[in-house]
């Protein structure tokens, strides 16, 4: 086993570059071996992805297991929709502005509520998410209310060019978006501060008896991961051209933890995977299961956290017996 | 009486109902998580199944109060069976941590939601409650469904009862002497894997007789166990995870704000709620009553 | 003249129990210094006062000329200090070298670097190869701490300590379960760091102590029993009889604070 400290060179494998490689070239080409539905559905995927990778980053490299995603997902998907109907349907524009949207959530909530840990951090995330999802359905005036905004235009790739209609265009469009901003988290992921934030989720008082202030990491990698989901939800409107409460509600933010669950934790590309069988799931077999696709994805977590080798290891919860 | 206290009086007699049956919600959150350090996601699912237990045993209009009764014994049973069951399937966890268990337990609560859409279905359920407390009281000169007052009576009546049996019983006494030392409780010959599987048992089925109680008031329908789940998380993030009391003062205070912010301030309900949940923990990171060193 | 450290009427309460009663010491720079006494003496509280992981009733404490009392762990292991944990503290899921490098890279103050990879940085993966030579586990250097043998997490322990240049190390009962080979190699490890790390060590194993040791501080229910060199501390009755005699048992038995 490697470790992450040595040089580059000797840590690169050259099967995983040629398999990333291979990967990528087949996602490039799938619009033009799919149908426009399945294009779109794969759309979907690449959108939930990155919401999942960044849930990764959140709880499996930093160990900061949050259940409140959905909320700066939702709130990126809101600002991309209003923004569409009302100032620019400039793609990239919607990108960047729900990611600091997203950003924005995160670093509001998270400077309260990543001093705490473990479980108490899990459920302040959950309430958070709900806060928010309250708070959508209830804000009628700028959301909605529970009929969420509908008719959002189709974006446009560049100021003043045509709308994209075609899906396999959407496509494209979307599959770029994700690879940077995935790569921009790997980039994260990789580098000192990404060792930084294992240390602290593995040990973080010994991180602490190191001379690390342990509070500014998290409070950055909350933050990141608020930027990410703000724009995987813009990826989301851009292909529903549709957003409701339901887009910020508790379930987004299962499946999104599901999906890291299952590509267990830190790899970031196995997030991805799961977030893969997960929308499948519920789009594609769901209605072939009678509607059944909360039951299965249910089996699917339990499943998934017995046979995960080492679990969602490292994120021990553990309360202080007053040992120095 | 100044005239604002009469004309919220009723308001703030629904946030004392309100509470109370958080309380009997948000009790057996706190005792699980105190015992075994597991957060039982599955908590919700399992008001929702005690919810539609009363539908089941209320069906037809009028029930009598025998009804609510075989429908509370039911509760029990299936809370019983629930609650060991989960602590079965959450012992192989132990070691790979607290956060594995409360995960299986989300798994368990999507399955469970799931099965009772299937068979119940999608609709909003209510539930009239039994047929002599159908009616309503004079309070102040205003109408007050006589339901939730008996709510009242009967919540604190459990409140009384669980604190009983937490701080004065010698049940309650190794319970809190494993949340404070297991291996030292083990050494005294004491089977500590009953006594978790047992509290267990316990907490859920306080969430189920919740869901039987609160049913005539709160109704039965997809969706009520993640809102029950969320209340019950404030409730104990403010009270301090595993203290009784704490879950009680939590749940007043929640009740009382998330009714009178519905009633005042309709806009900024959640916005209260959230808020005092802030406050308290900037105040007291580990809760109203929590204890000190507890994961926070 | 003053220490490197120096505690001034330390003191912890628990409510009603004291388990650090006005305790005042000064570690000499270049001091190889062992706190003993038997257990419930209030070593480790002594220890965590000092590191900051817990915050004093009362007292004061005194590091490199500087009142450190209201500052927090991070900043006082960034002023100079560094300990080892009673029970190996490591980071499991990461290889041996990550883990020293965690240490290393603190030290050179890029902990929150996020463009290049963490392998770039040359200079941190050096230094902390180094250290793991230091303490003999250079070829473990790809292993996950978490295969680590017991002998092995212990040196590991050290490495991790040291890899941030520290000048004051807090050795807590450092030789815990070690055999008596493993004992000596580390009593030889502590004796090469020579004079530019001051060691403060908890050591229950009194081999260790009097071959290491330049001054002996005794605990005993709190409070400071005796101070001096080991051999003057040998030879005091009192300290004799704590270990050994009426008063201990008395104590046990029919008062103290136990």
């Amino acid at each position: 086993m490697s470790t992450a400290t040595e040089a580059p060179a000797a840590a690169a494998r050259p099967a995983t570059a040629r398999a990333a490689g291979a990967v990528l070239v087949l996602l490039a080409l799938v619009p033009l071996l799919v149908s426009s539905n399945v294009a779109d559905m794969l759309t979907r995927v690449l959108a939930f992805a990155l919401l999942a990778i960044g849930l990764d980053l959140l709880a499996g490299v930093a160990g900061l297991p949050s259940l409140g995603q959905a909320a700066p997902f939702g709130v990126g998907a809101y600002a991309a929709a209003l923004l569409g109907k009302h100032v620019t349907t400039v793609g990239p524009v919607q990108l960047v502005a729900a990611a600091a949207a997203g950003a924005a959530l995160a670093a509001a909530v998270g400077w309260l509520l990543v001093r705490s840990r473990g479980t108490y951090f899990l459920m302040l995330t959950l309430a958070v998410g709900e806060i928010v999802h309250e708070l959508a359905d209830r804000w009628e005036g700028v959301t909605g209310g529970t009929n969420g905004l509908a008719g959002v235009p189709a974006i446009t790739l560049y100021p003043g060019g045509p709308p994209v209609r075609l899906a396999g265009v959407l496509y494209w469009y979307v599959l770029a978006a994700v690879l940077v901003c995935a790569g921009l988290l790997w980039m994260v992921s990789r580098s000192a501060f990404g060792q930084t934030l294992r240390g602290i989720r593995d040990n973080e008082e010994r991180m602490r008896s190191l001379g690390y202030r342990t509070f500014p990491p998290k409070y950055a990698v909350f933050c990141i991961a608020g930027a990410a989901a703000g724009a995987a939800g813009s990826l989301w409107v851009a292909q529903s051209r549709f957003v409701s409460p339901a887009d910020l509600g508790f379930e987004v933010s299962a499946m999104a933890l599901l999906a890291v669950v299952i590509g267990g934790r830190g790899s970031l590309w196995g997030a991805a995977l799961g977030a893969a069988v997960v929308v499948l799931v519920r789009e594609e077999l769901s209605p072939q299961l009678g509607g059944r696709g909360p039951l299965v994805l249910g089996l699917v977590f339990v499943a998934a956290v017995y046979l995960l080798p080492r679990g969602f290891a490292g994120m021990r919860i553990h309360r202080p017996r007053g040992e120095a | 009486m100044p005239a604002w206290l009469s004309d919220n009086l009723i308001t703030i007699v629904d946030g004392v109902a309100f509470g109370v049956l958080l309380f009997t919600i948000a009790v057996g959150l706190s005792l699980v998580f105190g015992i075994m350090d597991v957060l039982n996601l599955a908590h919700g699912a399992l008001y929702l199944v005690g919810a539609y237990v009363a539908v089941r045993f209320a069906r037809g209009g009028q029930a009598g109060i025998g009804a609510f009764l075989l429908a509370g014994l039911a509760a029990v049973a299936v809370g019983a069976a629930a609650g060991a069951g989960l602590a079965v399937l959450t012992r192989p966890l132990a070691r790979r941590g607290h956060l594995d268990q409360a995960l299986l337990t989300l798994g368990v609560a999507l399955i469970i939601g799931d099965l009772l859409s299937a068979r119940f279905g999608n609709d909003v359920q209510s539930v009239p409650p039994p047929a002599f407390l159908a009616g309503s009281v004079s309070l102040v000169g205003h109408d007050y469904p006589s339901y939730r007052l008996a709510v009242i009576i009967a919540g604190l009546a459990l409140a009384v009862l669980v604190w009983l049996l937490v701080e004065r019983s010698r049940a309650g006494a190794l319970v809190r002497a494993t949340v404070a030392d297991a291996p030292m409780v083990r050494a005294l010959g004491v089977d500590t894997g009953r006594l978790v599987v047992a509290v267990f048992a316990f907490g859920v089925v306080l969430a189920c007789l919740g869901g039987v109680l609160g049913a005539p008031v709160l109704g039965a329908y997809p969706g009520l166990d993640e809102r029950v789940l969320i209340l019950g998380l404030v409730v104990v993030v403010l009270g301090g995870l595993g203290s009784v009391s704490g879950a009680f003062l939590g749940a007043l205070v929640i009740g009382q704000v998330e009714v009178l912010g519905v009633s005042l301030l309709p806009q900024y309900a959640s916005f209260l709620v959230f808020g005092t949940m802030a406050v308290v923990l900037l105040l007291r990171p580990t809760g109203m009553l929590g204890r000190a060193g507890k994961p926070g | 003249m003053t220490g490197l450290l120096e505690t001034e009427r330390l003191t912890r309460r628990y409510g009603s129990l004291v388990a650090l009663d006005e305790v005042s010491l000064s570690v000499a720079a270049g001091a190889r210094h062992a706190v003993i006494g038997p257990n419930g003496a209030g070593k480790s509280t002594l220890f965590a006062l000092v590191t900051g992981s817990l915050r004093p009733t009362a007292g004061r404490i005194r590091f490199d000329g500087q009142d450190v009392t209201g500052r927090p762990d991070h900043a006082r292991a960034r002023a100079g200090m560094a300990k080892t944990f009673q029970h190996s503290s490591l980071f499991t899921s990461l290889p041996v070298l990550d883990n020293v490098a965690l240490a290393t890279r603190r030290a050179a103050g890029l902990g929150m670097a996020m463009v290049r990879p963490a392998g770039r940085h040359a200079a941190v993966r050096e230094a902390a190869m180094r250290q793991l030579e230091l303490v003999g586990l250079a070829g473990r250097a790809a292993v996950p701490a978490a295969a680590l043998s017991h002998g092995e997490r212990r040196q590991l322990e050290v490495a991790i300590a040291l890899a941030t240049s520290p000048k004051l190390l807090l050795l807590d009962e450092p030789t815990a379960g070690m055999s008596a080979a493993d004992s000596a190699r580390f009593a030889e490890l502590v004796e090469s760091l020579g004079a530019a790390v001051t060691v403060l060590i908890i050591e229950h194993d009194l081999d260790v102590v009097f071959r290491l040791a330049t001054r002996v501080t005794v605990l005993h229910l709190g409070r400071v029993l005796a101070d001096g060199t080991p051999d003057e501390v040998r030879a005091d009755e009192t300290v004799q009889r704590a270990y050994l005699g009426d008063a201990a048992l008395d104590d046990l038995f029919f008062g103290g604070t136990r």
